[in-house]
């Protein structure tokens, strides 16, 4: 006994004081929010457009970049030699729209909106979600478990994941949603009570990123499902989910 | 029928012509193989090809010598619908002869438990099942094994589980408390990767490789690269083959850590539970300071890696591992000296090594049972040549012993990642390396290259045609060979240990699923 109590005390607070404090520092390599610069593309380049390994990225009428899409690898960026495409390190990028996952213009870029009066009455400050992978790679999955550790402690917000869909009032799916896990995902999307919330967490579950084309899945959560929360990233950081969880219950409100 | 004539023996990561490979008859095939395996060969991958004969199908074996640190192959050619099951007699292939009737529709004749794999559609027009091709197929529906009298009920667990984890169904037999038999069906996280994989390698190949198993993705990365360099005799820098060794050790380090806090929390012995779920993040963010990203998305190229790491960079990572270190220690240690877990770990979910060996488990629960089938040591490749790892093994074969050997292993990979970044520290670094272009692949070749993932032995095999496109890429995931395990390590245990004796496998749904 004595040995865990000095081990807790050597082990020491460690949990993330984000959304207040200092801004989490992303490491020099990451590739967030990306930005787009219509001036700088040259019209007759279509290298970003041919590397890109999901067609995330259109040059019709002008060039934009789908996060929905997008698997953050940024070989756009490196192929670019004017430099029109750039990933910053920009970790807040869920949006509440699909369409707003459409990133074109230099204009501000729409995320997330709280949720509606009525759901954040109810769901405001205790938020229980129902995790299902539907063909996940197991990256998603680990960045949405991490977050109920100690590192980051989402029980603080009044957010949990809860064993059985009969407790929870949302559904948070994962995966480019395989044809052999639709019925179970509908069964349990079923099983939630109303009113529920759904959260598409990971390229994969946005648009079914590399596996979009196979047969074998339904690409994403679309159509399936109305979507409440979409937070994309191949996997998304932790930081990007807890930020969009955040602005959904409206417990952050900047930009 | 010597074994010399019937098998090319190959090396780790090493091409060879196709035509090179014996073609036997099936029933010399079949003989040779078992034969081999009862000489303690063991079988790595076991897969069919289709044929540019209308009405024939390939089917290659190879199979790894351990002690020779060589592959055997060689090939046959199959009657499209039908060929000799050798799964009573060498369980170890039980799985792979079921992959291939659900893949190419052709019946493994003797087969005792011919089920679905993965429950898709034959990518031939035939079908093992005689499925219809417009019908839909149920996932984890058909026939299970049954035990039936007044005392015995069934259990059914999933597709659906309780925590935030990845789909499958498993069906319990008991009596009592006590399982008495367990069946495990998978297959619902099939997302169709080798099949689209045939007729590539393109621009879309290699992000495959990242998200095969998400939480393998150097592993798998690391296998694939080796792959395409040697078809293109391609060699990368030494510094390169150092950097991919530190990101494949910092992925076991956040596995293995994150498993024994998994475990912890699966006996409700929370220090360890919260502390590792917090180290294991620590470790991850390791690699996302090299990468960018913390599962190491697009760092390892065909070619090398993307980024090399500074002189300042690497005193920074030298740093938080010195402290890292010792926090994971701390929390690892309260495991082996605590009564009630050793109480719950010991004597949990037995593998005999006998029973390891029959079922061809490999990574940490092989070596949990004795077996020293370790790829690092056993057939190295890239830094491992000049690093040598030692094998890390325990007797008991039980959860502690899966659990112990997680913890060794921890302590050795922590040795090496702090002596290669000693390593790299005595030069500068390089440019980050380009990506070769896979033009130049030659056509017509058969490579085989494993790599010893945190899971264990990861197989990827590669056949290409006239263009130098994949004919075949075979991809084995060392759950793939361990989930029947799981199932026999449960028999006669009580069903409440099933919780800690699967999570002492922690096997890849996913990877098996593909």
């Amino acid at each position: 006994m004595l040995k865990e109590i000095t081990t807790r005390m050597k082990q020491g607070y460690k949990t993330i004081k984000f959304p207040a404090g200092e801004r989490p520092k992303m490491t020099e390599h990451y590739c967030g929010r990306p930005i787009v610069n219509q001036v700088l593309c040259k019209k007759d380049c279509n290298a970003c457009v041919e590397i890109c390994p999901t067609g995330a990225i259109s040059k019709e009428p002008q060039l934009k970049l789908d996060l929905g899409k997008c698997v953050f690898c940024g070989e756009c960026e490196n192929v670019c030699e004017s430099k029109a495409i750039h990933f910053s390190d920009e970790f807040s990028m869920s949006t509440s729209r699909r369409e707003d996952l459409i990133v074109s213009t230099d204009e501000e870029f729409k995320t997330v909106a709280e949720m509606r009066t009525e759901l954040k009455k109810m769901f405001g400050r205790s938020l229980k979600l129902r995790v299902v992978s539907a063909g996940g790679c197991n990256a998603c999955e680990a960045d949405v478990n991490v977050l109920g550790t100690i590192g980051w402690d989402l029980g603080r917000f009044g957010i949990e994941y809860v064993a059985s869909p009969r407790h929870a009032d949302g559904l948070l799916i994962i995966g480019p949603v395989t044809k052999n896990m639709v019925l179970a995902l509908k069964k349990t999307y079923d099983a939630i009570p109303e009113d529920k919330i759904v959260i598409a967490v990971g390229t994969c579950a946005l648009s079914g990123g590399l596996f979009a084309l196979n047969p074998e899945t339904e690409a994403g959560v679309e159509g399936i499902f109305p979507v409440d929360l979409w937070v994309p990233g191949c996997p998304p950081n932790p930081i990007t989910i807890l930020d969009g969880l955040l602005r959904l219950t409206g417990k952050i409100k900047d930009l | 029928m010597h074994s010399h004539q019937s098998f090319i023996n190959i090396k780790n990561g090493k091409p060879i012509d196709l035509n090179k490979i014996p073609l036997l008859e099936e029933k010399a095939f079949m003989e040779a193989i078992k034969q081999s395996i009862g000489e303690g060969k063991r079988v790595s991958s076991y897969f069919a090809c289709s044929s540019k004969e209308q009405g024939f199908l390939k089917l290659y074996a190879v199979l790894l010598d351990d002690e020779n640190q060589q592959f055997m192959v060689t090939q046959t050619k199959i009657n499209s619908d039908k060929f000799t099951s050798l799964a009573t007699v060498c369980p170890q292939l039980q799985l792979f002869e079921r992959e291939i009737a659900e893949q190419y529709g052709c019946i493994p004749v003797g087969h005792p438990w011919l089920k679905p794999v993965r429950y898709h559609h034959s990518w031939t027009d035939q079908d093992a099942w005689n499925r219809k091709e417009e019908e839909a197929i149920l996932p984890g529906v058909g026939d299970y094994f049954k035990i039936e009298g007044d005392q015995v009920h069934e259990v059914a667990v999933g597709p659906v589980h309780a925590g935030v984890i990845e789909p499958g169904h498993f069906r319990f037999q008991c009596q009592g408390e006590e399982v008495l038999h367990l069946e495990i069906a998978l297959g619902y996280q099939h997302r169709g990767i080798e099949k689209a994989l045939i007729g590539r390698p393109d621009k879309k190949t290699r992000h495959y490789m990242d998200v095969l198993a998400g939480d393998t993705t150097i592993g798998h990365c690391l296998t694939y690269c080796q792959n395409i360099e040697g078809l293109m005799s391609t060699e990368i820098s030494e510094r390169s083959k150092v950097l991919r060794g530190i990101a494949l050790e910092l992925e076991r380090m956040a596995n293995h850590v994150g498993d024994l806090g998994s475990l912890a929390n699966d006996i409700g012995y929370l220090p360890t539970a919260s502390f590792c779920g917090r180290i294991r993040g620590e470790w991850l963010n390791l690699t996302a300071l090299i990468t960018g990203n913390r599962f190491g998305r697009n760092f390892l190229i065909p070619g090398g890696t993307s980024y090399d790491l500074t002189k300042d960079q690497i005193v920074v990572m030298l740093n938080k591992i010195k402290l890292l270190e010792k926090e994971t220690e701390d929390a690892i240690s309260l495991l082996w000296d605590n009564q009630s877990v050793l109480a719950r770990f010991e004597e949990a979910g037995i593998l005999s090594r006998k029973q390891g060996e029959e079922l061809g488990l490999v990574g940490v629960a092989a070596r949990a049972t004795g077996l020293g089938r370790d790829i690092r040591t056993t057939m190295p490749s890239g830094v491992y040549k000049k690093m040598p790892i030692s094998i890390r093994t325990a007797e008991s074969g039980d959860v502690y012993a899966r659990a112990y050997v997680r913890g060794l292993e921890i302590k050795t990979s922590v040795e090496f990642i702090k002596k290669a970044l000693g390593e790299l520290l005595k030069n500068a670094p390089n440019k980050a390396s380009q990506i070769v272009s896979s033009d130049s692949i030659k056509a017509n070749s058969f490579i085989v290259t494993v790599n010893e993932g945190w899971r264990g032995e990861i197989c990827h095999v590669a056949i290409t045609d006239n263009e130098g496109k994949f004919e075949r890429y075979k991809i084995v995931d060392p759950s793939f060979h361990n989930w029947m395990g799981v199932a026999v390590a449960l028999r006669n245990e009580e069903i409440s240990d099933f919780p800690i004796c699967n999570k002492s496998f922690n096997l890849s749904y996913c990877g098996h699923d593909l």
